[in-house]
């Protein structure tokens, strides 16, 4: 996914003479090709987060449309007030790609895993926040944010996953897909969790229980007319997110069904990360199993939440 | 009683103050009283350097300040900007009676600059250690966009304290921006008491010489001293430079030169204000 990314960088450089790309001491041979072809709009910095979103505001004050690339936890803990002020503020076109976003660094330890980016992000003005299931889908959102006025956040997966999107899907910044058809049970996700939400949906499926999956891409501006529909739909909705369950995508969609439905909304069932930094290592699949966001475990939960709600209890929010 | 260290400048003998400095710290003083608050002496300390930019070296046209050729000015240490404003309301970027407005709910002009509020801003500062990384994102813009628009970054002494003007400062020497040049405010108080107590920064020509820059220290009270270094920029071709300018705090207003208490005062009575404006015109006579 990170290559398909900085490939995607690489081939609107080619035609985009705006677009420049800003590293902070990448591994050796990244972009070797933007590197060689345009040297002169490839800044491989040092690591230093807090210039290159100063360094990348001033040049988009000036015109030019910067892909700023780093480790997300660097991108986003480290240089928060210039995301904030220098971006932000300003409302600037610059891209943000983030390394690893969630657990993917799982054996590098809490230090590089970043569960709290998403809510940080968010809970900017003006910042757009996306998490793209696969390669496929980065191929489409890379081109589509030179449209994004302001900044951007994008998160990357570990690379290698497995691709769901497709051109029949299609492709939109801010309007979500909607991947499986279900009943009572709605998933809503993001990033690579809509792949273990659909494999969940389909063992569901052999057991009776119809369990809709809705992909959020764009967790922020919020396809609020995608998830209200499911939210009319179904009875129970299932949140599934690789991060924190304080200010990510769980809360978003909380936050939109409360204050449409009040009381009389679907139960709300967020299966993300407690509110903890991690204690393990391992592989990124390690912890998604060990915080139950792996398919089977998610098909748990939901048969649980199916199996214990009685009528009224099922009924909340 | 004051701080000897302080009010001596032995390098330099400062002259007088002329009308055209007490007039535009006459308009700090009105914006002060529109807005009952702000960091005036601050804004005092800068007066000089600023309008030496704006009098002599930028470029720039006030009825067009989106100009794509124009030089960049930014105020790094936002809560100056008294001074700025002074500064970019004489030059007729905005009229001189929005600074009375300064502060209050639906004015342009807040204890901070925003660069979309107010015409002539280049950058939103406030939080200190934002202004040079923007600053050399600008220098690159225009060496990219091969425009000969240089940038100009003030900061203050305290300011730099903050590790991020490190992290741009190294950038800059890295790429030999010659087109960029960062304006220290040294006056030697930040908010707490004199640098030399809270954070010392000597050897600070040397610091900035390690890191890259062509250096030059000034009186920055005295308009010819300024105006002599800076007609010079860039130092040496091939590097970044940075002015030192040596500047007192609430220079020119006798009762709150070197005063720590002064660095940000709200609630200020009518019989503040008056006393100020009294100050600023003091022994005029004599300039």
């Amino acid at each position: 996914m990170r290559r398909t990314a900085l490939d995607m960088v690489y081939e609107l450089a080619r035609e985009d003479e705006r677009v420049v790309f800003i590293g902070s001491d990448l591994g050796a041979g990244t972009m070797d090709v933007f590197r060689d072809e345009m040297p002169d709009r490839f800044f491989m910095e040092g690591i230093n987060e807090a210039n290159i979103i100063g360094m990348a505001a001033g040049m988009a004050m000036d015109g030019l449309i910067p892909f700023v690339n780093t480790i997300a936890t660097f991108l986003t803990r480290r240089c928060y007030e210039q995301v904030a002020v220098d971006l932000c503020l300003h409302n600037l076109p610059v891209k943000l790609i983030a390394n690893g976003g969630g657990m993917v660094y799982a054996p590098l330890g809490p230090t590089h895993i970043a569960l709290e980016d998403m809510a940080i992000m968010r809970a900017l003005p003006n910042m757009s926040v996306f998490a793209p299931s696969d390669k496929e889908e980065m191929r489409k959102l890379i081109p589509a944010t030179m449209e994004v006025r302001g900044p951007s956040y994008i998160r990357l997966a570990k690379g290698g996953d497995e691709v769901i999107s497709n051109d029949h899907h299609g492709f939109e910044i801010g309007r979500a897909i909607e991947y499986r058809d279900g009943g009572d049970v709605a998933f809503i996700s993001t990033g690579i969790m809509t792949n273990r939400a659909m494999a969940a949906s389909d063992e569901l499926k052999t057991e009776g229980i119809n369990a809709s999956v809705l992909h959020i891409h764009t967790v922020k501006p919020l396809d609020e007319n995608a998830i209200m529909k499911a939210a009319r739909r179904a009875s129970l909705i299932v949140v599934a997110e690789e991060h924190s369950r304080i200010g990510g995508l769980s809360s978003a969609v909380t936050d939109l069904l409360a204050g449409t439905f009040g009381a009389g909304g679907p139960q709300i069932l967020s299966l993300a990360v407690p509110d903890v930094f991690t204690d393990k290592y391992g592989s990124q699949d390690d912890l998604l199993e060990i915080y139950g966001l792996q398919p089977s475990q998610l098909a748990q939960s939901v048969r649980d939440a199916v199996s214990s709600a009685s009528p009224v209890s099922a009924v909340g929010g | 009683m004051k701080d000897p260290v302080l009010t001596e400048m032995p390098l330099y003998n400062t002259p007088p103050l002329d009308q055209r400095s007490r007039d535009l710290r006459r308009d700090c003083v009105a914006a002060m009283e529109g807005g009952g608050r702000g960091h005036l002496p601050s804004a005092l300390s800068l007066l000089e350097i600023l309008r030496v930019l704006y009098d002599d070296i930028l470029r720039f046209k006030p009825d067009q300040p989106d100009w794509l050729e124009r030089d960049r000015c930014i105020l790094s240490k936002g809560h100056g900007c008294l001074g700025l404003y002074a500064v970019l309301a004489d030059k007729g970027y905005f009229p001189k009676s929005d600074l009375l407005t300064y502060c209050k709910r639906d004015s342009i002009l807040g204890g901070h600059p925003e660069r979309d509020k107010v015409p002539g801003v280049e950058a939103s500062t406030g939080a200190l250690g934002h202004g040079l990384g923007i600053g050399v994102g600008m220098a690159l813009a225009a060496r990219l966009q091969k425009r000969d628009s240089r940038v100009f970054v003030v900061t203050g002494d305290g300011e730099i304290n903050e590790g991020s003007v490190w992290e741009s400062a190294m950038c800059a020497g890295k790429h030999g921006l010659d087109n960029l040049t960062v304006l220290i405010d040294y006056n030697k108080l930040q908010s707490y008491g004199p640098t030399t107590d809270v954070q010392d920064l000597e050897p600070l020509a040397d610091k900035w010489e390690a890191f890259g820059f062509a250096v030059d220290s000034v009186d920055g009270h005295d308009v010819t001293d300024l105006q002599q270094s800076l007609t010079r920029l860039p130092y040496t071709a091939g590097k970044p430079s940075v002015v030192i300018c040596h500047t007192v705090k609430g220079k020119g207003i006798a009762h709150i030169e070197h005063q720590a208490g002064w660095h940000h005062k709200s609630k200020i009575s009518a019989e503040e204000i008056s006393a100020l404006y009294d100050a600023v015109y003091a022994g005029a006579e004599v300039a």
